[in-house]
């Protein structure tokens, strides 16, 4: 767990921004980043919008409870139901067991492969789920992987600027 | 109120194998990425939704194929009636988040937004024909992922609410109608080869309904691990056909074996039918099978099958209030205004 680089709190959203020709990583606390002009504060989830229901804190919580909805595996159970898309990676053991047997033992795809046909995909998703690989990557300290996003998502800016104009 | 046509797409024109099949359809379950499922979205998620749906050409003003009905613009009659005929799920009618429909002309053509996933695109088709209504809904979804981003996962797929579906994400199903089988016994061995063979059976309005007059509905569950296309011909090429024969050879049988019985339950049917005075929903749509029996083996000519599927849609609660102006609940005046539509059909044809 990343401090933030402005205080003693652990940090909530990382970035990396560009210093001459070098990326830097950039780590806030909830405050800091508001401060400096993050869109929202707290997390970014994947709408882009602060968690409201975030996961109880603690370790042995970390691992029963989806980061990005706040599902907990418990309630998972009850329900039957994810509730995101990240519910997938976050509950991966336990799916997979489920469903193999729902499915006669397949745990792999193989039908259609969505085309990314980017020049019509709403870019304001693309840049939500740019952003939130971006706090990935910088959280688990894959600088490349993120400097690699980071271009990607300035592309994508000067792209919906052009098509606000 | 919401204008219907007077028959829908399952009750048109005589499909292929339309003795036994009696529609045919393909769902989709698609979620938007980035955004929680519906289960876990915020009501301004759910109008996010709804406002990327709609701002897609399926929708535009001039040249759009799809009208768009807001559930929460629509009294209960007309709620029901969408469950009625076929084009939103109950569950989905009854739900009270920001929802609606989009619906084409001709009704084969219909995309529920918010219910258990962003996205159920469905075709629905009369008589055997799979083939024609997946090539609709792999259109329409082609269409839509030029504008949407689909939560996708190269391991699972398409990735939905409900675990169980992923991958494919897609349901085929066909309305079946089987009432030989019941009169032989032996629907309690299609429902073991069924499960067997991976399929769920459900009733006349799907999950947790009744097998109302003999109509069973009869998908996929695996949606993992196979193609579309091979999912596709498995169903419609070997299950679909293997329980049609099944159906026609208990026909067979009772028409050879058992001819006055079956003569007198159709045409007893037909009597009820065309002379009762009141009429219970599940009585009419159970009387009205062993009528579509009789059409089918020629025993009964008064009638078509399209009038029969016609009289299924209208005598069920929503669609009996909606033409006849009779009350949704079921009282004396419902049924006799239900007979006496019947009637009018059945005894004066
Ligand atoms: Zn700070
Ligand atoms: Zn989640």
């Amino acid at each position: 767990m990343h401090k933030c680089d402005l205080c003693d709190k652990s940090a909530v959203l990382h970035d990396l921004v560009l210093e001459g020709s070098q990326w830097k990583p950039v780590h806030l606390c909830e405050d800091h980043a508001q401060a400096q002009g993050y869109p929202g504060s707290g997390e970014v989830t994947t709408t882009g919008k602060p968690v409201t229901e975030k996961p109880r804190t603690g370790t042995r919580k970390r691992l029963a409870a989806c980061e990005t909805c706040g599902l907990t595996l418990a309630l998972f159970r009850r329900k039957g139901l994810l509730g995101c898309a990240e519910c997938y990676r976050a509950f991966e053991p336990h799916l997979e067991p489920l469903i193999g047997r729902a499915q006669g033992g397949a745990t792999y795809h193989c039908g259609h492969v969505p085309e990314q046909k980017e020049a019509h995909i709403d870019r304001r998703m693309s840049r939500i789920r740019l952003l939130k690989e971006l706090n990935e990557a910088v959280s688990s300290e894959q600088y490349e992987r993120a400097a690699r996003i980071r271009d990607d998502l300035q592309l994508l800016e000067q792209k919906i600027e052009v098509e606000k104009d | 109120m919401v204008r219907f046509n007077e028959s829908g797409p399952w009750l048109g024109e005589e499909g292929p194998d339309s003795d036994v099949v009696v529609s045919s359809r393909v769902r989709l379950a698609r979620n938007l990425d980035g955004i929680p499922f519906v289960n876990r979205a915020s009501d301004a998620d759910r109008n996010e939704i709804v406002g990327m749906v709609r701002r897609t050409p399926l929708f535009a003003t001039d040249g759009g194929s799809l009208r768009w009905i807001e559930m929460s613009d629509l009294d209960e009659c007309d709620r029901q009636q969408l469950v009625e005929r076929h084009l939103v799920s109950k569950q989905f009618a009854d739900s009270s988040a920001a929802r609606g429909v989009g619906v084409s002309e001709d009704e084969s053509l219909s995309v529920m937004v918010n219910e258990e996933d962003h996205l159920r695109i469905q075709t629905l088709w009369t008589g055997s024909a799979l083939t024609r209504a997946h090539e609709k809904v792999a259109a329409i979804n082609r269409e839509l992922e030029s504008h949407l981003d689909f939560a996708f996962n190269p391991r699972w797929g398409f990735l939905t609410a409900c675990p169980t579906n992923v991958g494919c994400g897609v349901r085929f199903s066909v309305m079946l109608h089987l009432p030989a089988l019941r009169i032989t016994d032996e629907l309690e061995r299609v429902r073991r080869s069924a499960k067997d063979l991976d399929l769920a059976v459900r009733g006349f309005h799907g999950e947790g309904t009744e097998s109302t007059g003999d109509f069973f509905q009869i998908s996929n569950q695996i949606t993992l691990g196979i193609s579309e296309d091979d999912l596709l011909q498995a169903f419609a090429e070997d299950v679909v056909p293997r329980l049609v024969d099944y159906e026609r050879s208990a026909r067979q049988l009772l028409m050879e074996k058992k001819l006055s019985t079956l003569e007198d339950r159709v045409h007893r049917a037909h009597g009820i039918l065309g002379n009762a005075r009141m009429l219970e929903a599940n009585e009419a749509i159970n009387l009205l099978s062993r009528v579509r029996l009789g059409v089918s083996l020629g025993l009964l000519e008064s009638i078509s099958i399209q009038e029969v599927h016609r009289l299924l849609l209208h005598v069920q609660p929503a669609h009996l209030s909606a033409l006849k102006g009779v009350a949704l609940e079921d009282d004396e005046s419902t049924r006799v205004a239900r007979a006496n539509l019947v009637r009018g059909v059945v005894a004066g044809s």
